[in-house]
């Protein structure tokens, strides 16, 4: 029975770890898939968790918080957008800029506006998005097994969370049952086909690389608002870049990302968790070793020798009308 | 492709677009200074004066532009071979260990001489080894370089903090660290050349390695455009058909460019770990592999532009730390903001301003203007 709970216990936290990687790997998922390669989402869940953090404080409510960082990712968003779409630049180079933008400018302006460390002021509960309590999950609490399962893993989390998995559903009906979603996979394999049957590539992709910049916004308003009790700096810590990875991961689909974040966010869960007990064979491992563990996995992959992933044909490459 | 932009009169193309692009990135800037209720002229005022202020001052301001020399180099290299090399970072951090443990293992029989060629040996090969990785990959299995240099920056700083935290660190040490190298492991300061130029220095950290970053840029100029090997890596990030063509040998040269780019990003660690702080410790690198991107666009990927761009960020990193004393609400992190934008600016949005100024240019002489195919990035 100890061990169940401490599965169950691990879980629990598996989940909440792995909401931001799942909210912003959805978030890349329609920016890649129309053909716009984001590194960006980082920056932009920075951000996004900044202005949460910042407008929660100020106005004391969780969903001007949110309202806020949907604006800000999105304006990034746009700018992401500006530079990659309309001028054609690199867009790798774009998403490196934006990750630095935001990586300043949080702290600059934390700083500036509140004079705590590049913090923003701890909310209270209005200011956050509180745990929910699922119906009769008290009532089922003393239920062996199935009971507190539902009541521990189940239930008992931000509204954020279970936003995020049923936008795992939503992408996938908005991409591949949708004409939209199909446009949008087109766009991003062959934008010369999509521009020949007469819609416009640029409005598509500016579209696209809005829904991620709204879904960047919900990854960052989960830290500022649902993990934490307000914004710290650089709070995202590389979790755009896992997000990434998981993408690659799960070959820009879906269903997969979310199972790619849950196992991403189950090496975390297990890393904190095995901080300094022994294993049983290997004996003691490293935490550092978990802490990478993301990355070699992905490096793995993307070698090759997980199956192979591949990116959509024409992403990356800004589109140029044939004259 | 057939490019969208006309050919401008060269002095517009390497001058006037670069000029403007920094402008307005400077601009962006000012307006987030104004935003936080300073005003942008006088912290640009105390910027300059923070840099180049005192003898002190300008040698702190080298000491910065040594490690970015370095790592703009680095990023400039792989350009010319069509590679993005965002691993600038952790191979500086591998870098580090390579300096660290030639300096532990010899800094107690050889004098610093000796130990010096050692280290940028080290430093070279553990940069390079650790950009071998990411361009083998990309070379033979096809995975984005992007991709796995962002993951190996990442696997870079777990593997030193469990080294740092671990076998590294001294018995009996709290700290993260390896212990101080002694004579035989530092290199000598620089500041009897700014006491030649009548500047008095009391102590700073501007030492030999800056030297060694100004051969390299001079070596990275030899090879890129006077050598065979340049040829074919310049051709590779031209058109890697064209080079398939030629009978280059894709693979081949991207593992070499990428292996040259992570060897200098490596001998960044030099200047701070042998230079200055004479031990390894955590993050001793701070950024300036990102620092690196910054430089090498603004440089234009040429040895000419990246040491004058190295010593301009060199001025920001040490004129914003003299900012961040008199303007509190400003920190050090308004310089990785200003990175940002220098990258967004000089960058992504390169061309935002070639039609007008083609338009200009049109109007004043219209055959300045003729349309010919102009060198694309990123195709």
């Amino acid at each position: 029975m100890d061990f169940f709970t401490t599965l169950v216990v691990i879980l629990d936290s598996t989940v909440r770890l792995s909401i931001p990687l799942l909210l912003a790997c959805l978030a890349g998922l329609f920016s890649e898939r129309a053909g716009v390669f984001d590194i960006g989402l980082e920056g932009k869940m920075l951000a996004g968790a900044f202005a949460a953090g910042a407008a929660a404080a100020v106005y004391g409510s969780a969903w001007a918080g949110l309202g806020a960082a949907v604006l800000v990712s999105g304006f990034l968003a746009l700018v992401h957008g500006f530079a990659s779409i309309t001028h054609r630049g690199n867009q790798i180079v774009s998403g490196v800029a934006i990750n630095f933008i935001a990586a300043g400018s949080t702290i600059i302006l934390g700083q500036a506006w509140f004079s705590q460390g590049g913090r923003t002021p701890s909310l209270g509960a209005d200011g956050r998005f509180g745990a929910v309590t699922l119906p009769f999950a008290d009532a089922m609490r003393d239920v062996p097994v199935i009971g507190y399962i539902y009541y521990e893993l189940i239930s008992g989390h931000s509204i954020l969370v279970y936003f995020a998995f049923f936008m795992v559903f939503v992408t996938w009906w908005v991409l591949f049952r949708t004409r939209f979603g199909l446009r949008l996979r087109a766009v991003g394999e062959n934008p010369a086909a999509v521009d020949t049957a007469g819609i416009s590539v640029t409005w598509l992709r500016y579209r696209a690389v809005l829904c991620t910049g709204a879904l960047c916004g919900f990854a960052g308003t989960y830290l500022a608002l649902a993990m934490n009790a307000g914004f710290v700096k650089d709070m995202t810590a590389g979790k755009g870049f896992i997000a990434l990875a998981a993408l690659i991961f799960a070959k820009w689909r879906p269903a997969p990302a979310m199972f790619a974040c849950l196992l991403f966010g189950f090496l975390d869960a297990l890393a904190i968790r095995l901080q300094g007990t022994p294993l049983p064979v290997v004996g003691r491992v490293p935490v550092q070793f978990f802490q990478a563990l993301p990355y070699v996995l992905t490096v793995i992959l993307l070698a090759g020798f997980i199956g192979k992933a591949i990116p959509p044909r024409a992403g990356g490459v800004p589109y140029v009308k044939e004259r | 492709m057939s490019s969208p932009y006309a050919k401008l009169p060269a002095w517009a193309d390497y001058g006037l677009i670069p000029l403007i692009n920094l402008v307005v990135a400077f601009a962006v800037a000012g307006l987030v200074v104004l935003m936080v209720g300073e005003n942008p002229f006088r912290a640009a005022a105390i910027m300059v004066e923070g840099a180049f202020g005192s003898g002190r001052n300008i040698a702190y301001t080298l000491y910065y532009s040594t490690s970015f020399i370095f790592t703009g180099l680095a990023v400039a290299v792989a350009f010319h071979g069509g590679l993005f090399n965002i691993g600038g970072e952790g191979q500086a951090y591998v870098g580090g260990l390579g300096v660290a443990l030639v300096c532990l293992t010899f800094d107690s029989i050889l004098p610093w001489w000796l130990t010096f060629p050692l280290a940028i040996l080290g430093a070279a090969a553990l940069g390079a080894g650790w950009a071998f990785i990411p361009a083998y990959l990309q070379a033979r299995r096809g995975s984005h370089i992007v991709i796995t240099t962002i993951m190996f920056n990442f696997i870079a700083a777990s593997l030193m903090v469990y080294l740092l935290v671990g076998p590294l660190k001294p018995m009996g040490s709290m700290a993260p660290q390896t212990r101080t190298f002694l004579e035989g492991g530092q290199l000598p300061k620089l500041n009897w050349v700014m006491e030649l130029f009548g500047f008095t220095v009391r102590s700073s950290p501007f030492n030999l390695s800056f030297v060694l970053a100004l051969v390299c840029a001079f070596l990275v100029w030899l090879v890129i455009w006077r050598t065979r090997l340049g040829y074919e890596i310049r051709t590779q990030g031209h058109s890697p058909k064209a080079a398939r063509y030629a009978g280059i040998g894709e693979a081949r040269i991207v593992i070499i460019t990428m292996m040259i780019s992570g060897a200098l990003a490596g001998m960044m660690a030099l200047n701070p770990v042998m230079g200055d702080q004479a031990r390894l410790q955590l993050d001793f690198v701070t950024g300036a592999g990102f620092v690196g991107i910054a430089v090498a666009l603004m440089g234009r990927s040429h040895p000419a532009g990246i040491v004058p761009a190295a010593i301009l960020f060199g001025m920001l990193y040490q004129g914003g730390a003299e900012l961040a004393f008199e303007m509190p609400n400003i920190s050090r992190d308004m310089i990785v903001i200003i990175q940002g934008l220098v990258i967004l600016f000089a960058g992504a949005l390169e061309h935002m301003f070639r039609p007008s100024i083609q338009a200009l240019f049109a109007s004043i002489s219209p055959r300045s203007a003729g349309l010919a195919a102009a060198k694309r990035e990123g195709a």
